[in-house]
């Protein structure tokens, strides 16, 4: 009898670990720049909020692949 | 100081209703399948389209609303109401055809009602165009309802007193109207052209935002997961499409085809990135909204679930404060979630309308 093994739970980790370290960069990076320049926090926030969506976009698609593959 | 008492008092009783909803919601289940809960197919029903509108259902009590069922087969449509199905246990015979109720979907059958299984277990008979009025379809109409109303009551005001102090609901539409228009449409469009798409990103906003919302209250009017429906966010990303496309400038073709300062070589590679960017962008944002939104949902459900999963009521606090939790960070997803899409919307809008200033000897 064979076995199958689902591998899709370990790619959405391996994704998440991904997306973790690409948005958590870009809300460092974020805070930092407000703490220097607190007069242009909309600006920056604006502009994190643009980038993470698009990482979360990136890494959005991989999620959807990985569940079509792995159900 | 009276006012934040009252705002206070506001919040604990929408914490509370929300809480009681959705025990309620899922408790229901516990009685039906005694035997081994199983949350997937809870998590699946709550989060799915359905049929019929569930308001109550245990033991003692049943209180169904029943939507219209359309369905289209061989040039004929048959139109019936959705309690004539039951629970799904009873077949439909209209016309010449017998219709039968299968997992939310609806198939072809004979006057026993036999299902042919594959061995995924999925039904092979044949099914019937189905146009029928869903509970998404039905909240999305209550959503619309909302939505004229509450523009239409500030219009009004608008058009008789445009002079005087914003009142009721008009004091609340205007803060966010002005925000998108400031902090969306001006900053990501050229301010010269930015008023002619603040009409669609203002809709695109206040549908996502009021269905977010309502998605968030777990009992009756509510609790459907509209924004979580892919075909609900496909139909939005592909007006968003729409709009970028046809108001398209040359340089914003150019740049896609024929992109300026680029060795010929490098064209080849270029060229077919940019025409699958054209469509990666709205796929982007139809995913993220659905993304989003479903797994709120199914996060909320999952915390519910554990109660049952543990089978102990000691575990109900943990259950209650981890979901409150959940909740109030949901509401900040439901306007998060809004803003990016209309800012994006307005990002890629603003790119194809842009008036690119062609200098020959400056390559960019």
């Amino acid at each position: 009898m064979e076995q199958v093994v689902n591998l899709a739970p370990i790619g959405l980790g391996l994704i998440i670990i991904g997306l973790g370290i690409g948005i958590g960069s870009i809300g460092k990076s974020a805070m930092e720049s407000i703490g220097r320049q607190p007069e242009a926090a909309s600006k920056i926030q604006t502009a994190m909020i643009i980038a993470a969506a698009l990482i979360e976009g990136a890494g959005l698609f991989a999620i959807v692949i990985s569940y079509l593959l792995g159900s | 100081m009276l006012v934040s008492k009252t705002i206070k008092y506001w919040l604990i009783t929408a914490f509370a209703l929300l809480l009681t909803g959705q025990i309620h919601a899922s408790s229901n289940t516990e009685s039906s399948s005694e035997e081994r809960f199983n949350p997937v197919d809870l998590i699946m029903h709550h989060v799915g389209d359905s049929h019929s509108w569930s308001i109550i259902h245990n033991d003692q009590f049943d209180l169904t609303l029943p939507l219209p069922i359309i369905l289209v087969h061989d040039g004929r449509i048959s139109v019936f109401s959705s309690s004539a199905f039951g629970h799904g246990e009873k077949i439909v015979n209209n016309g010449n055809y017998y219709y039968k109720l299968h997992h939310e979907k609806i198939y072809l059958t004979d006057e026993k009602g036999i299902l042919q299984l594959n061995e995924q277990h999925l039904p092979t008979n044949q099914q019937p165009l189905d146009f029928s009025i869903t509970r998404n379809v039905a909240s999305m109409w209550l959503s619309i309802i909302l939505l004229l109303t509450l523009f239409g009551i500030s219009a009004q005001r608008y058009k008789h007193n445009m002079l005087s102090r914003p009142r009721g609901v008009q004091s609340f539409l205007e803060p966010i109207i002005l925000f998108v228009r400031d902090d969306i449409a001006y900053k990501m469009i050229e301010p010269s052209k930015a008023d002619r798409y603040l009409p669609f990103l203002l809709t695109m906003f206040f549908f996502i935002f009021i269905n977010n919302l309502i998605g968030l209250i777990p009992f009756f009017p509510g609790g459907s997961n509209l924004t979580g429906n892919i075909s609900l966010t496909l139909a939005l990303a592909l007006f968003t499409f729409i709009v970028t496309n046809i108001n398209g400038t040359k340089s914003y073709w150019t740049h896609i085809f024929n992109p300026p300062g680029i060795p010929g070589w490098v064209k080849i590679l270029i060229i077919p990135v940019e025409i699958i960017g054209l469509f990666t962008k709205p796929f982007a944002l139809l995913i993220r909204l659905f993304a989003n939104i479903t797994a709120g949902h199914i996060i909320i459900l999952c915390l519910i679930s554990l109660i049952f999963i543990m089978k102990t009521i000691y575990f109900a606090p943990v259950s209650i404060l981890l979901s409150v939790f959940m909740s109030t960070l949901e509401l900040l997803v439901a306007l998060l979630q809004a803003f990016i899409f209309t800012l994006l919307s307005a990002l890629y809008i603003g790119m194809a309308v842009q008036q690119h200033e062609h200098h020959p000897e400056s390559a960019h």
